[in-house]
């Protein structure tokens, strides 16, 4: 661990001299972190920029992932686009089919002669980005997944020892959290889409569209209206009656309601961790996602959130050799422990993840293994692997629609998942004539 | 004798009306013909392959009946939004008019939220109606009244246009106030010496009086609740709950610039431009009409 911590302070210290070299290659990138996020990324890219004199990193906040995305696209077609973009993972199948734009990360890197290996990427999250053949096409940069949040005070007030493991006891404790007075309703959710059908489907180990989540081609059609999925989602809206279940809004909007106390528990992306130590007054755990006990005996595994590092096309042979560089540094192990430990994003590679195990990081901060187990402690299945879909931006826009729609009693779980599925394939094939 | 000038150089009068036309061409035709083009192409996001499609992204759109829920959205948007504001604007401008003392103070205080920026105003009045910690939002659930515009579409919408009035108060009270003081005061005098009480004098002599100022300012407010007030449904409620405040400008940005369906986003823009053209067609042939100047 000392060890650690010295490498690591001496990254930081690095990181406050600047030095430029008078001649370096410039390369750009263009990420969506701001604030404390943000901060990091500057910390990684001085690093990079000190550790060599050749190549010079700028890094450009562009706002939300949505603008950063938009900005790079509407760059490109004005071919002023920079040689790196961070864009979140819902934009992959569109990046994915923009073959004249993007350079795969695997096809950069060997034609820059930069040694790369994907066995030393965590298979759980470069799995979402990789071809079906296993070449990588784009870098994780950061990465989360669903987790649930519990009030310690709270659960310790109602006499409950531990978080709920399944669905059937989210039910039950909450209804004993509610009767005890320890809080106003039992759990709220964030990025409803993401949490409670697309990890759902995985979790459960039943598809969310044909073809393997779209893994295996742009004729996929989604399947997220099985009786599962239904009986699931009508739960969560009949549980609103006795507070069981509270809608806060999207993303993060429903923090709040945990953070103030009202809801004993949140489920939410762990990269809200940082935000809610310095939100919330009281105590909390961080568990795995509940699954329902009556149908599988045991929980699949959860896909990723999060962003990754994009090419796009149109840079020099010496340019690409510097981005080549700079993600060999990305995936040096003393970088992604720091980014892991100073973010609450997994790290992407398995060294960083032994090297966080064997010091007593995960001891004395209790939970921030959690993401990292549930997402990669079983190989993923067909069902598993992450999703592939094209217009998937619109389509999460859809989903929070009808979901809402259902949540506010004008549509039955049924009616309102029928309707998003139809819906949704609409746009499916639009992508799908439009990519061909 | 009259005078008259005239241009015996054939080019002059092209030569200066030049900066004009520039002007209109490349701020105008120049983008509105693209945005035409582009809405008969089928695109990826990229622009790496493009398909002529003809009239598809529209025929898209005419068998959508969600497109026709942002049609009707829109009209009630903006017809609350205009009559809220107007209305409001009309009545402090009155109230304004007949005040003497610190009448500057007043009209100051009442121009201010003009400087506002509707993205700000947006989240000021979400800050007071958010569910779960806003003080107006608690204290109408002190009053029994289950306030939640996170999934009450109907709220939702009522929450939007008292943002988008309230921004637009301000504007429209400097013109009233403008119009009132233009009416001589003689011929109110007149009226108050014939028996007509403050009502009476106001709707059958002032308002009538006011029109082509209430003409002028229901023009500029249709156009505002149609264009300007994207930043306030941005930031209030982004067009949900359920597509419940999605205007039709929201729904251009959204599949334009969310979902990069650029298509279909630029087939909206062209008719969102018909039905502005064919409003101010409306506005000035038939209403216009009535308006005494």
């Amino acid at each position: 661990m000392k060890k650690v911590k010295k490498i690591i302070s001496v990254v930081l210290v690095l990181g406050m001299f600047s030095g430029t070299a008078f001649s370096a290659t410039q390369i750009e990138w263009w990420h969506a972190m701001g604030g404390a996020l943000g901060e990091a990324v500057n910390t990684i890219v001085g690093g990079f920029n000190r550790s060599q004199t050749e190549y010079e990193m700028k890094a450009v906040y562009k706002g939300n992932y949505t603008e950063t995305m938009t900005a790079a696209i509407a760059a490109f077609r004005a071919k002023k686009q920079p040689h790196v973009v961070q864009v979140f993972e819902v934009g992959t199948a569109t990046m994915m089919a923009a073959k004249g734009a993007i350079y795969p990360v695997h096809q950069m890197m060997k034609d820059s002669g930069q040694p790369f290996d994907e066995s030393r990427y965590i298979s759980a999250v470069i799995g979402y980005y990789t071809t079906t053949d296993g070449k990588l096409l784009s870098l994780p940069f950061n990465s989360s997944t669903p987790v649930v949040f519990w009030n310690k005070a709270a659960f310790a007030k109602a006499g409950l020892s531990g978080a709920p493991k399944t669905w059937e006891e989210m039910g039950k404790f909450s209804r004993k959290l509610i009767s005890s007075g320890a809080s106003e309703c039992g759990f709220t959710i964030g990025w409803q889409s993401w949490s409670m059908l697309e990890n759902f489907s995985t979790w459960h180990d039943v598809p969310f569209a044909t073809k393997e989540n779209g893994f295996a081609g742009l004729d996929t059609e989604f399947v997220f209206d099985s009786p599962l999925h239904v009986k699931h989602i009508q739960q969560l809206a009949d549980w609103q009656k006795d507070n069981v279940f509270r809608y806060g809004g999207r993303r993060g909007d429903g923090n709040p309601l945990f953070a103030e106390g009202k809801c004993a528990m949140l489920i939410n992306s762990s990269a809200y961790y940082g935000g809610l130590v310095k939100s919330t007054k009281f105590d909390f755990g961080t568990s795995q996602l509940p699954y329902w006990a009556s149908a599988v005996s045991e929980p699949q595994n959860s896909i990723i959130g999060g962003a990754t590092l994009w090419v796009l096309k149109g840079g020099t042979k010496d340019e690409y050799k510097g981005v080549a560089k700079f993600m060999t540094y990305m995936s040096d192990v003393f970088v992604q422990t720091y980014w892991h430990q100073n973010t609450g994003y997994v790290p992407i590679t398995n060294e960083a993840y032994e090297l966080t195990k064997k010091s007593d990081y995960y001891k004395k901060n209790e939970g921030r293994d959690v993401a990292i187990i549930q997402m990669s402690s079983k190989p993923p299945t067909a069902n598993s692997k992450g999703l592939r879909l094209g217009n998937f931006v619109q389509i999460r826009d859809i989903l929070n629609e009808e979901l809402e729609a259902i949540w506010a009693g004008k549509k039955t779980a049924k009616q309102g998942l029928g309707d998003a599925v139809s819906r949704g394939n609409k746009l499916l094939r639009k992508f799908e004539r439009a990519n061909r | 004798m009259e005078k008259r000038s005239t241009f015996n150089n054939l080019w002059l009068p092209y030569l200066l009306l030049a900066p004009q036309i520039i002007i209109t061409f490349i701020f105008f035709i120049w983008p509105a013909s693209q945005a035409l083009y582009q809405s008969f192409l089928l695109e990826d996001a990229f622009g790496l392959s493009s398909e002529f499609i003809w009239f598809e992204n529209f025929e898209v759109l005419f068998s959508d009946p969600l497109y026709f829920d942002s049609i009707n959205t829109t009209f009630i948007f903006s017809a609350a939004t205009t009559f809220l504001s107007l209305s409001t604007a009309l009545l402090f401008a009155v109230m304004a008019d007949r005040v003497i003392r610190g009448e500057m103070a007043y009209k100051t205080i009442l121009t201010w939220p003009y400087a506002v920026a509707p993205a700000v105003a947006g989240v000021l009045w979400l800050f007071m109606f958010s569910p779960s910690n806003g003080i107006l939002a608690l204290a109408l659930k002190d009053w029994g009244y289950d306030w939640n515009h996170i999934l009450q579409g109907g709220q939702a919408l009522v929450l939007v246009v008292i943002a988008a009035a309230w921004k637009q108060i301000a504007y429209n009270f400097i013109f009233f106030l403008a119009g009132l003081q233009m009416i001589p005061k003689s011929l109110i005098e007149a009226a108050a010496i014939d028996g007509a009480g403050p009502a009476k004098r106001f709707w059958t002599i002032i308002f009538p009086l006011l029109s082509p100022t209430t003409f002028f300012l229901i023009v500029v407010n249709v156009v505002y609740a149609f264009f300007d007030t994207f930043g306030i449904i941005h930031a209030v409620t982004q067009g949900g709950p359920y597509k419940s405040t999605e205007i039709l400008v929201y729904k251009v940005y959204n599949d334009g610039f969310i979902g990069l369906d650029l298509g279909g986003s630029a087939a909206q823009s062209v008719i969102l431009m018909f039905i502005v053209i064919s409003l101010t067609v409306i506005q000035f042939r038939y209403i216009e009409r009535r308006v005494k100047y």
